[in-house]
């Protein structure tokens, strides 16, 4: 499992609802539900990826998340997960709106821009930083939306959403207490556990 | 057709009929004192009977959903593409039961057959019956065969209707329900296509107030152009350019021609036929009304208008959906303007409602509402995908 995951589903309780925005494969949720006992269902556009959760018995909406959530009623969920997808949303902060209006917490994961990786990339270079981890050019890529984690803390702040827990991990997903210390610089992917104030 | 089927044909079958001496109260509150069902099979029911799958079908359908009734036969049942050795519904894996339903024209008891009582035709005296009545009578064949619980049920357009009508009605009964370019009710839009069409019908003047069997005659012309407008909507704007539209256009060679091709490569200024659109559907319209029968195509128009499964819940079809237990998986296609995408879409929405267990995709084809017939390959990759995950459950393999 991609280890955000399995920091994720530390969070999830046993028996709950669980919605995945961007599910990809499933295999979250598919262990989820083996090992969690969780009622749950994935939206996910990639025909493959749906594809794959059919196989894995997974519940798979093939839904278009950035067109929005109107479809789910409010608090119909526990736990709204939405990994790795935010920066590729074309409203971030309206889909965060709306997964705290469905469920009572969400998981929110991205990637760190803040991170001193693509500050050397771009102070050196001069140019938009592409890596192993963030392959894509500017002008062919489906992350549009790339903020650091200070920026994150400040929209939480702006939208009254408490941060229950913020986590930074590396691209091998492990944490450190430099990572603890400094994660606006040292993080690579960011981990928020967030609820309504 | 040679001797030999193809390979992945369950090749010859033979229709059973099945007679029911029970009475069966229909939803109008007429009954029906005994009927008949026609009725196919294909595969072998496994020891624990476990492996059933039933297979409902649509507006015109019939039992025979696979293989060949001879080997004269030019063409296969009408859902072999999906029914077979190794296909989607495999059945190397499952046992699959294909009924004609009550009011058909293909063996079961209806309108085309002799009311034991009478002697004669029902004709129009055959109650008017509904999806639900057909479901009811589809629990009295499933237990004829000794079928404790349907590994799925499985249909498209009014047989994904009757797939609804299960999960509703009878929740302890499937525990899979595959739900196909259908709707949770008709729209007004699909209730004014099904009246011109009994319009046509009923306006010919070889109707007879339906008794046309008894004076032996058929209102071929209005059975015809009833097929022809359904033909229609069936198909989407994109199919029928493609599909008339082989020629190329005689001003820019590598544009379509809308599908214009001319029949016979000029236009004859007359009120005859001058496109292969018209043709075609003449053709169509003719084969057909001249191998169904008109009061079943009334009838299965009128249950098509009278679903509505939340009309028991004060509009609410979640609420509908509240027992139900079964899994389901629900399909539409995008150039479907019968039954479109949206249309699956408030059954998905009204069953997350519900908090059921539910799949959806949405799947890109050229053609329209016939798609569900069709070998469109991403929606056979994931039927079969699901199915597979069925037969695994069956096998008691948990992941």
């Amino acid at each position: 499992m991609r280890p955000d995951l399995e920091i994720i589903q530390k969070w999830i309780e046993p028996n709950s609802h669980v919605l995945d925005l961007g599910c990809g494969d499933g295999s979250l949720l598919h262990y989820l539900n083996e090992t969690k006992n969780v009622k749950s269902i994935g939206l996910e556009i990639d025909e493959d990826n749906i594809e794959q959760c059919i196989a894995n018995g997974v519940n798979v909406i093939e839904q278009n998340i950035d067109e929005g959530l109107a479809n789910f009623e409010s608090n119909s969920f526990d736990t709204v997960l939405l990994a790795q997808t935010l920066q590729a949303l074309s409203n971030p902060h309206l889909l965060i709106e709306e997964m705290l209006r469905i469920g009572e917490k969400g998981i929110v994961t991205f990637p760190n821009f803040g991170n001193w990786k693509s500050r050397v990339y771009l102070a050196s270079r001069g140019r938009m930083p592409v890596s192993k981890f963030m392959p894509h050019q500017w002008y062919d890529t489906p992350n549009i939306h790339f903020c650091t984690v200070y920026d994150f803390d400040a929209l939480c702040r702006e939208m009254d959403i408490r941060v229950l827990t913020r986590t930074v991990v590396d691209s091998q997903h492990q944490g450190s207490w430099a990572m603890r210390a400094l994660p606006n610089l040292l993080g690579e992917i960011a981990i928020y556990h967030i609820a309504r104030n | 057709m040679s001797d030999s089927f193809p390979q992945d044909s369950v090749g010859l079958v033979k229709p059973q009929l099945f007679h029911f001496e029970e009475e069966l109260t229909l939803r109008s509150g007429k009954s029906l004192n005994g009927f008949d069902l026609m009725v196919e099979t294909y595969g072998e029911l496994n020891a624990d009977k476990s492996n059933a799958i039933l297979i409902c079908h649509a507006l015109s359908g019939d039992h025979h959903a696979a293989g060949y009734h001879s080997a004269e036969d030019k063409k296969p049942g009408w859902w072999d593409n999906c029914i077979g050795p190794g296909k989607a519904i495999d059945t190397d894996k499952f046992f699959v039961v294909s009924l004609n339903n009550l009011g058909g024209c293909a063996g079961s008891s209806g309108p085309n057959t002799k009311n034991p009582e009478t002697g004669t035709y029902y004709g129009p005296d055959f109650p008017v019956v509904t999806v639900r009545d057909w479901v009811k009578s589809q629990v009295m064949l499933m237990d004829r065969l000794g079928i404790p619980k349907w590994a799925a049920v499985i249909g498209g357009s009014l047989g994904g209707m009757q797939v609804l009508r299960w999960a509703i009605s009878y929740p302890e009964r499937l525990h899979h329900a595959i739900c196909i370019a259908a709707a949770p009710k008709l729209s007004a839009q699909n209730i004014a296509f099904n009246e011109v069409a009994r319009h046509s019908i009923v306006s010919d003047p070889n109707f007879h107030n339906g008794r046309y069997l008894e004076k032996g005659t058929s209102p071929k012309q209005g059975l015809m152009l009833a097929r022809m407008v359904g033909h229609i909507t069936y198909l989407s704007d994109s199919a029928m350019r493609a599909k008339f539209g082989q020629a190329v256009s005689a001003i820019d060679s590598t544009a379509s021609n809308f599908g214009r091709d001319l029949r016979s490569g000029k236009l004859s200024f007359g009120f005859n036929v001058d496109f292969q659109v018209e043709s075609y559907l003449r053709y169509q319209g003719e084969r057909f009304s001249e191998n169904f029968d008109a009061n079943t195509y009334l009838l299965m128009t009128k249950a098509l208008d009278y679903f509505d499964p939340s009309v028991d819940f004060d509009g609410d079809l979640s609420a509908a959906f509240a027992n139900s237990d079964c899994k389901f998986l629900l399909v539409s296609f995008s150039t479907d303007w019968r039954f479109p995408p949206e249309r699956s879409r408030e059954l998905v929405n009204e069953l997350l409602k519900a908090k059921r267990d539910v799949s959806y995709l949405e799947v890109d084809a050229d053609e329209g509402h016939d798609a569900f017939l069709l070998p469109v390959p991403r929606y056979i990759n994931a039927f079969r995908t699901y199915l597979n995950r069925v037969h695994g459950e069956l096998c008691g393999d948990a992941t």
